[in-house]
């Protein structure tokens, strides 16, 4: 059985969430598809429960998250057709879209597709970090949002980011045992960051929520190391200690926890099996797909919205997917040209808002270069086939020039996750060793099924 | 190695994990209760046996694959736990015809 549809949305975070809302309001029709339990994305994760909690459980969380129950309200209100607990395994440039959901595979046509997958947190690779008790600090806010559970005993954060500090606040306020917090970030990068302040400033409400986070972190006397190096997880069967350098000194620390964060990065599995074209991003060192202004990708009736088209955040996700929507209507003749012009302008204006902040955190926040290429060759840099740096390096000196050699010679990103948590850093090793940048080695090339399908699964398909 | 606030959710769903009787919340996925009932690891690898515990929590990593009633290798962090649902640790690869 096939759907067909003007547009199928995948990803129900806050873009696919405003672009759906959008479409079915001008007359589309529209299905979306979402890997998880509940619409939110994982920003605005489990946002339909929380906003029933009790009112200490609303601020823990912050007022930022709770601005998602709008969109998720006017989501749930327009009666959009949309399918939890779907696993998109291919997306074909024709519009076919296969899944499966609740164990069948399944098949739905769209006239156009809206990429909303939104962004993962970029691998961490340091010693130690596959251990358990390892996880990234959006895992634990993941846990925070949708299971209501903090870490037990000493939990340490470790990397650099807002999300960093902001999981230090909830963890805080929700009574966890903060043993330290330490940043990659080093006095030299808020110099530099400084240059961008006066742009910044059009939207200094950032600037604001970024100090009374740190402030928080102070409150709380947990220690905060800021400029660190070295760190790695050590621990037989469980993380135990932390150890780093500060200031040159070596230190440890004794954790039942660590929480590991370097930014996000643009989910792109979809946009790379697809055959768009990306393009490199080299203040944040990731790879994005290269859009027009209306979000439209390089393969015909294809568009990308929120932060899998590179990370500009929640709310201006929001104002992509309508954007996106405007354009959908306009190209299926349901919404008139000078229109879309005229929807799109006010959104744009406050697009451009939030855009304004970030070559600020960008500066300020630059991915730490030991976790983009760890020096240590013992560090594993696959977690699936546990492939280590000194592995890639090695393939390198074989003659490898690109990921897809090293994936041949090594196996690095062969297993279920199929690189989505070695491909950056497979690239950076490979261009570190040849002397060249990480957007001319370019990245894996992804073939779907982009997520395990079984075959008890397309034995059931269409039934 | 996860504990719960006392706002952390509603309503009790009992499912089996490796033969013990575990009470998690409606709405938790796998992976959440699993890591709130307490677990060493939750999967070991295929190529060294090394021990796991769920990474990513959003559907990325694969490292909370674990055995969910009788199906292999699924991705723990993207299924909502039930009531009587048999979860067990995903150990090596799962078996051809399994």
């Amino acid at each position: 059985m096939t759907d067909n549809v003007d547009m199928i949305v995948i990803g129900a975070g806050p873009a696919g969430m405003a672009a759906a809302t959008e479409a079915q309001s001008l007359g589309l029709s529209v299905l979306v598809l979402d890997e998880q339990v509940e619409p939110g994305g994982q920003i605005y994760r489990n946002i339909g429960r929380n906003d029933h909690k009790s009112l200490a459980f609303k601020n823990i969380l912050g007022a930022d998250y709770l601005r998602g129950r709008h969109v998720a309200k006017d989501f749930d209100r327009s009666g959009v057709a949309y399918k939890s607990g779907a696993t998109v395994w291919q997306v074909d440039p024709d519009g076919a879209v296969s899944y499966s959901h609740e164990g069948v595979a399944r098949q739905a046509s769209g006239k156009r597709i809206l990429l909303a997958t939104g962004a993962m947190e970029r691998p961490v690779p340091i010693p130690g970090w596959t251990l358990p008790g390892v996880m990234g600090a959006g895992a634990a806010q993941v846990l925070l949002k949708s299971a209501g559970a903090v870490p037990e005993g000493r939990v340490a954060l470790a990397g650099s980011g807002p999300l960093l500090l902001l999981v230090a606040r909830q963890l805080i306020d929700a009574g966890a045992e903060l043993a330290a917090v330490l940043e990659t970030t080093r006095r030299s990068d808020y110099f530099r960051a400084a240059g961008k302040l006066p742009q910044a400033l059009r939207a200094s409400d950032y600037l604001r929520k970024g100090i009374s986070m740190r402030l928080k972190v102070r409150e709380a006397k947990a220690p905060i190391y800021s400029g660190v190096r070295g760190l790695a997880a050590e621990g037989e069967n469980r993380v135990v200690r932390l150890r780093f350098r500060h200031r040159g000194g070596d230190r440890d620390v004794a954790i039942d926890t660590l929480l590991l964060h370097e930014g996000v990065v643009p989910n792109l599995q979809i946009t790379r099996a697809l055959g768009c074209e990306h393009e490199w991003f080299a203040p944040q060192r990731y790879w994005r797909p290269v859009l027009d202004e209306w979000f439209n990708a390089t393969v015909p009736n294809v568009a990308v919205a929120g932060d899998g088209a590179g990370i500009f955040g929640a709310e201006a996700a929001v104002l992509a997917g309508r954007i996106s929507a405007f354009e959908a209507a306009y190209v299926l003749d349901k919404l008139p040209r000078a229109e879309r012009e005229s929807r799109a302008a006010p959104l744009r204006r406050r697009l451009n808002r939030h855009l304004a902040i970030r070559p600020l955190l960008d500066a300020l926040f630059p991915p730490n270069a030991e976790t983009l290429v760890p020096s240590d060759d013992s560090t594993v840099v696959c977690r699936c086939e546990e492939i280590t740096a000194g592995a890639i390096r090695e393939g390198v000196a074989l003659g490898g020039v690109g990921p897809n050699q090293l994936k041949s010679y090594t196996r690095c990103g062969m297993g279920p996750c199929q690189g989505r948590l070695c491909g950056l850093t497979v690239a950076e090793i490979i261009a570190d060793a040849r002397g060249v940048s990480a957007a001319d080695v370019g990245y894996y090339r992804i073939r779907p099924p982009i997520k395990p399908v079984t075959l008890e699964e397309l034995a059931a398909f269409g039934e | 190695m996860f504990k719960r606030l006392p706002e952390g959710g509603a309503g009790a769903v009992t499912f089996d994990y490796e033969g013990q009787s575990i009470s998690a919340c409606a709405g938790d996925t796998v992976a959440a209760a699993v890591l709130v009932a307490g677990s060493g690891h939750t999967r070991t690898t295929p190529v060294s046996g090394a021990p796991r515990l769920p990474y990513c929590m959003i559907g990325v990593c694969f490292d909370c694959l674990m055995e969910i009633d009788g199906v292999p290798n699924r991705q723990a962090c993207l299924v909502e736990v039930r009531e009587g649902m048999k979860v067990r640790r995903q150990i090596g690869a799962r078996e051809a015809g399994a």
